[in-house]
């Protein structure tokens, strides 16, 4: 194994290039000469990348936003945003005579007269919905195996942003097709707004250039939607992949795996044929479901009006957490304070939802700061190996697992015939209570994890295999790991508790007391990984 | 394979820098396990039989040309399956076999081109050194220099003056912009307008959509109107704002399970009682009633209203009453407003009570 082994002998074709050969020559030099590309070729053809399953969850990300693009490119075409008035004269009888928005009118005739437009919107909004969940489950991957830690802090940022654009992405082409749904979405949106203290009332009328919901909203979104937002999303993903060349992707403890080389497939030619092979694959499951899944049936809903809902209300679940933010707020809570109003009602929920996803950008510096490790890492940890941060984020979906199913508390009140209010109730004290129970379950489950690795690593695994002794006693043998097998279950990070100790100054700061008590909270329960000293007297 | 490490703490990412960063709490133990080295390689079935090899790209191959057919599939039904209008059965055919045929051509090299390279393309794994991200320190020193450079040839900080009116017209240049803003919206108080809605002295209460003004005798005991000022389907412009402040709920209740009010005695008429449909919450319209509690509920999320207590909030997130819009009846037996709202309708902001 070495990385000249894969280069081709050269020697025999030499002699008389085919035809097809020398024109491909000419070109690589033609454009070598005029590009200096051999420079790029040589530095990132055989570039390696380590593989995992879940390695391909930013891939699928990075895939169905290409979907997203050729489909929305597609919808472009035939999409008018505008809010001007119209009597809908086109194929879908049942709504026929009904006034309008052009912006509704064209989605329909989207859907109803152009041939493959209905598909083509299918698959933009499957492949929406794919690219929120798939850049969702990424970032879970590389919280859970410590992939923020130096250096790619930054690149941690860059992704938190892109999932920011991704779901206002969703949400700005949510409400293109300006049905009912999306309007009443587009309602709750301007509810909140006007929640907004000083300025609330001011930045709606802005927005929406009139009272709500105006004339002027679906082609502010949409050019918010294809233009502005995508742009901002291509150079962040830009970025994300200018890091991760000058990173280098993050690999598995494994023999001869080190936090110093980096093991894998390189660019040319295998990474390539599976990275290219696998966007055809997303991009054909996005079509095959597309076919037989209808998602967003608008002509269902009809078009928007302030006063019609129909029950069940639900936004895509990527916006369910706010949603359901919103329907966890008891009730009456509302102030006025010299005559101005303060709606705590939906400022709570507004305000905690910053403060959780600041907490998610900003977790990989705290850590950083608790552990005081300054080294590079590039070996991905198994969550058991950090109890304390594999707890926080358990701790952290669970928060956002309760947020989102009280989105669909109505739901889940009708169909497992309850009452709203006990559901209500019930996700209340889960949004509080589960939290602090996944990070006490977690942090157990970790531990007991890593004393069981620790048990294997020094007693071997049983073998299945009874043996009776002379003596009539029967026992089990236990089979001794080999040394590739045991890598991987002692080969980990392990940091102690900060003792607190005064400073140049004979003084013990504030700062340095809160550092060590988070320590402490990370850190105090442990497991240390087995050593050679144990594995020698276990042998005897 | 080169040499190995051991990937535990104080790695050759770190040795290559000047001074080795602190480990801070890390613990680095000195009799650390260490990394055997790469195990013994395992060949693929296709390494070691011609047969399997063989077979692996004809499916290779198969799975390309199916990719083939997919595409030609997908424009045949394009041509052969058209959307026939009124006909929503054409829209499902024509979208099912043409998102199948895409697909085929989709997966088809997918799953080849995958294929490919697990079966056929060399399988070894290969190893790349890495390198601290830091830059070099002679990269790091000359990026110093030139920053010491260009402030001494520009005298960045040695022009004091000069520097600051710049970092002060950088600050003032986009507040035209902010200004540019103000027209996103016509030239009105937009908190007025929060304020006021359609209905006025003497505005009959009409029919959601229809128009057609209501009779106080047609509303039964235990029934519920969707209701609308009349004149508000005939608008021209601004329709859909007038009625996202002025959509209302009618309903009659028996007069003893009515608890009306202090002062607001003449609201109502023989328990036919009006409150505004849109959410004190966020907005939503306050859509279902439910006619043996006397309970209006929101959809959206679930704010409940009690429609015997002035509309007063007893579950969900929403923290203030419907507004109750005064009505009584005019000559002909219509019901009609007495007035406007007396408070702002729908969410709270900010200048709600000034």
């Amino acid at each position: 194994m070495s990385t000249t082994a894969a280069a081709p002998a050269t020697g025999s074709t030499e002699a008389v290039p085919s035809r097809g050969m020398r024109f491909t020559g000419w070109a690589a030099n033609y454009v070598d000469e005029r590009t200096s590309a051999s420079t790029a070729v040589k530095a990132l053809g055989r570039k390696i990348f380590p593989d995992h399953w879940s390695f391909m969850l930013g891939e699928v990300a990075l895939y169905s936003f290409i979907v997203i693009l050729l489909s929305g490119t597609f919808l472009t075409f035939f999409f008018d945003p505008s809010m001007t008035e119209v009597e809908y004269e086109g194929s879908y009888l049942p709504l026929n005579g009904i006034p309008m928005s052009v912006a509704y009118a064209t989605s329909l005739d989207i859907s109803f007269e152009i041939r493959g437009g209905l598909l083509m919107r299918q698959v933009h909004h499957w492949a929406a919905l794919l690219f929120v969940a798939s850049i969702g489950l990424h970032m879970l991957r590389v919280f859970f195996t410590g992939a923020f830690r130096k250096p790619r802090e930054l690149n941690w940022i860059v992704g938190f942003l892109l999932f920011v654009m991704a779901m206002a992405l969703g949400f700005t082409g949510y409400s293109l097709p300006d049905d009912l749904l999306s309007g009443n979405g587009l309602r709750i949106i301007d509810g909140m707004i006007k929640a907004v203290p000083v300025a609330g009332g001011w930045i709606s009328y802005l927005l929406f250039g009139n009272e709500f919901p105006g004339t002027d909203i679906i082609p502010r979104l949409y050019v918010l939607h294809i233009m502005l937002l995508p742009a901002i999303t291509i150079a962040l993903i830009g970025i994300h992949m200018v890091l991760l060349v000058v990173n280098k992707h993050t690999q598995f403890a494994a023999p001869g795996r080190t936090n110093d080389n980096v093991v894998g497939a390189p660019v040319m030619p295998v990474f390539a044929a599976k990275a290219g092979g696998f966007f055809f694959i997303v991009f054909g499951v996005i079509v095959l479901i597309a076919s037989f899944f209808t998602i967003n049936p608008i002509w269902n809903y009809g078009p928007y009006d302030p006063s019609p809902v129909s029950a069940g209300t639900q936004p895509d679940w990527y916006i369910g957490f706010a949603d359901g933010a919103l329907r966890l707020i008891p009730s009456n809570l509302e102030s006025v304070i010299f005559g101005y109003t303060w709606s705590w009602g939906v400022l709570i929920p507004l305000v905690g939802l910053v403060l959780f996803l600041a907490v998610v950008a900003l977790y990989p510096f705290l850590e950083a700061w608790v552990s005081g490790d300054k080294r590079e890492h590039h070996i991905a940890e198994r969550p058991r190996n950090a109890p304390a941060r594999t707890a926080i984020g358990a701790a952290g979906v669970v928060f956002y697992a309760v947020l989102w199913a009280a989105a669909s508390s109505d739901l889940i009140a009708t169909h497992f015939r309850l009452s709203i209010e006990g559901v209500i109730l019930a996700l209340q004290t889960l949004a509080i209570a589960g939290p602090i129970i996944a990070y006490l379950v977690t942090k157990r489950v970790c531990l007991a994890l890593q004393r069981k690795d620790r048990e294997i690593a020094l007693h071997g695994f049983e073998s299945g295999r009874i043996v009776r002794l002379p003596g009539g006693e029967y026992i089990e043998v236990h089979e001794q790991l080999d040394d590739y097998e045991r890598w991987k279950l002692v080969s980990y990070e392990e940091y102690q508790p900060l003792m607190v100790r005064p400073d140049d100054r004979g003084r013990i700061t504030v700062r340095q007391r809160v550092r060590a008590g988070l320590s402490r909270w990370f850190f105090e329960d442990r497991i240390a990984p087995v050593t050679v000293r144990e594995l020698e007297q276990q042998k005897h | 394979m080169a040499e190995v490490h051991d990937g535990a703490a104080g790695s050759e990412v770190e040795k290559h820098e000047t001074a080795a960063p602190a480990p801070a709490t890390a613990v680095v133990r000195a009799d650390r396990i260490p990394n055997p080295g790469f195990p013994p390689e395992r060949l693929r079935v296709t390494d070691l039989d011609p047969k399997k090899e063989k077979q692996a790209e004809r499916t290779v191959s198969g799975l390309f040309l199916l990719s083939i057919v997919g595409s030609i599939i997908a424009v045949v039904a394009y041509i052969v399956l058209p959307i026939e209008e009124g006909n929503p059965g054409s829209v499902r055919l024509n979208n099912l076999f043409l998102g199948v045929g895409i697909t085929l051509g989709l997966l088809g090299i997918g799953i080849g081109a995958v294929h490919w390279s697990k079966a056929l393309m060399h399988g070894h794994e290969l190893v790349e050194q890495r390198h601290p991200t830091r830059g070099s320190d002679e990269s790091r020193t000359r990026a110093v220099e030139i920053f010491r450079e260009s402030n001494k040839e520009s005298g960045f900080t040695r022009r004091s003056l000069v520097r600051n009116t710049l970092i002060g017209a950088l600050v003032a240049t986009p507040i035209p912009a902010v200004a540019l803003f103000r027209d996103l919206a016509p030239e009105e108080d937009p908190i007025a307008l929060l304020k006021q809605t359609m209905w006025e002295e003497g505005t009959r209460l009409a029919l959601d959509p229809s128009g057609v003004p209501i009779r106080a005798s047609d509303v039964t005991i235990g029934s519920v109107f969707h209701v609308i000022p009349e004149g508000l389907a005939e608008l021209e412009s601004h329709r859909l704002e007038e009625k996202a402040k002025a959509a209302v709920l009618l309903m009659r209740l028996p007069p003893d399970e009515l608890n009306i009010r202090e002062g607001r005695e003449t609201w109502s008429y023989d328990g036919i009682v009006a409150y505004s449909k849109i959410c004190t919450h966020v907005g939503c319209p306050v859509a279902l009633y439910e006619q043996q509690t006397h309970h209006l509920l929101c959809p959206c999320h679930q704010s409940q209203f009690d429609v015997a207590n002035h509309c007063e909030v007893i579950f969900g997130p929403a923290a203030r009453p419907l507004p109750q819009l005064p009505i009584t009846v005019d000559d002909e037996g219509y019901l009609v407003a007495r007035r406007d709202f007396e408070e702002p309708v729908g969410p709270s902001f900010w200048e709600r009570e000034l």
